[in-house]
């Protein structure tokens, strides 16, 4: 049953990714890419990774489509037609290719020999309930062990936001002032 | 869009449960799945839906500018503060075993407070990005999409 629902989200998100390629009409595109992501959140639950699948969804879904919206209001609706070429379906294939060949050394999914199980993870599993006693061991690591990391984050999260302020919004306040200077001096 | 009768009438009943939800991803992301980045982008949400579909100026009486940036800043304080709060106990930066009496309720606190400043952090960027890009004219009009 599993294997069911997993192949068709993969199907579900080829044709998705088809139609985005197709689309020249950029709100569609928008929206079907807000679909892609969804779908992602979809295959990331049935991976078990619920926190990635919660931070796909809000984030990749829901805010990413909104700035999307929002950058699409200020330019065009349309996508400009291109002649065709082979290059970039060319392209598109050797990265494939040479991706699909780079996961042919990797472990085999679930397998219990995979670095993943055997690096540091049972060290973790097997301290956090002893250290921090709470049941969601991505957050234990996120906030306690890994504290240093998760606030280099939070002020990338912040820069990211300083930067587009001053970039987009920051401007309006100086033309004001620069406004009512001038009309003094007028 | 003010002719939407039933986007303005469903964006008004979605946006409380909205709000709620961002608090219970954030305070129960020690148990279940989520935290503070989560919890995050979901409260900012509950705003940006509330700027799309009744204006800008709006969600700003709410929620003003001012207010969204000195917040943004706040949390990534919360966050170091916690930080050299352990300091002044005599403990490492971000070790929280000295915040209360017994290590692992202080872990609990500590984490608690942490993934509060992230939450505030990343909820006031996300809604900082959108009063960003959608305080911008030009404005398209309802018939352009």
């Amino acid at each position: 049953m599993e294997t069911v629902i997993t192949i068709t989200l993969f199907i579900l998100l080829v044709a998705v990714a088809v139609a985005i390629v197709r689309t020249r009409l950029l709100f569609a595109v928008v929206m079907l890419s807000g679909l892609f992501s969804l779908i992602c959140a979809l295959l990331f639950i049935a991976l078990d990774a619920v926190d990635v699948a919660f931070t796909e969804a809000a984030v990749g879904a829901g805010i990413s489509t909104v700035l999307m919206l929002g950058t699409m209001a200020l330019t065009s609706r349309r996508e400009k037609p291109r002649p065709r070429s082979a290059i970039p379906l060319l392209v598109v294939v050797i990265t494939g290719a040479v991706l699909v060949y780079g996961t042919l050394d990797m472990p085999n999914f679930g397998s219990p020999d995979a670095p993943a199980f055997n690096h540091v993870a049972p060290h973790y599993l097997e301290r956090i309930p002893r250290e921090i006693d709470v049941p969601n061991t991505v957050t234990a690591i996120l906030a306690s062990y890994r504290g240093f990391d998760t606030l280099g984050e939070v002020v990338v999260v912040f820069t990211a936001g300083l930067g587009v302020v001053l970039l987009l919004s920051g401007l309006g306040r100086g033309r004001r002032q620069s406004d009512a200077a001038s009309e003094e001096d007028g | 869009m003010e002719h939407h009768l039933i986007l303005r009438v469903i964006t008004k009943l979605l946006v409380p449960p909205i709000l709620l939800f961002g608090l219970y991803v954030q305070f129960h992301g020690d148990f279940g799945p989520g935290g503070g980045f989560q919890a995050g982008v979901i409260f900012a949400v509950a705003f940006i839906l509330y700027g799309l579909v009744f204006t800008l100026d709006e969600v700003q009486r709410v929620f003003p500018p001012w207010l969204v940036h000195k917040l943004a800043a706040l949390g990534v304080l919360v966050y170091a503060g916690v930080g050299v709060l352990n300091l002044m106990a005599g403990a490492k930066f971000l070790d929280y075993n000295a915040l209360a009496n017994d290590a692992i309720s202080a872990q609990h606190w500590g984490i608690l407070a942490v993934e509060f400043g992230v939450g505030l952090t990343v909820a006031a960027v996300m809604v900082t990005i959108y009063y960003a890009f959608a305080g911008r004219p030009p404005r398209m009009s309802d018939e352009d999409w």
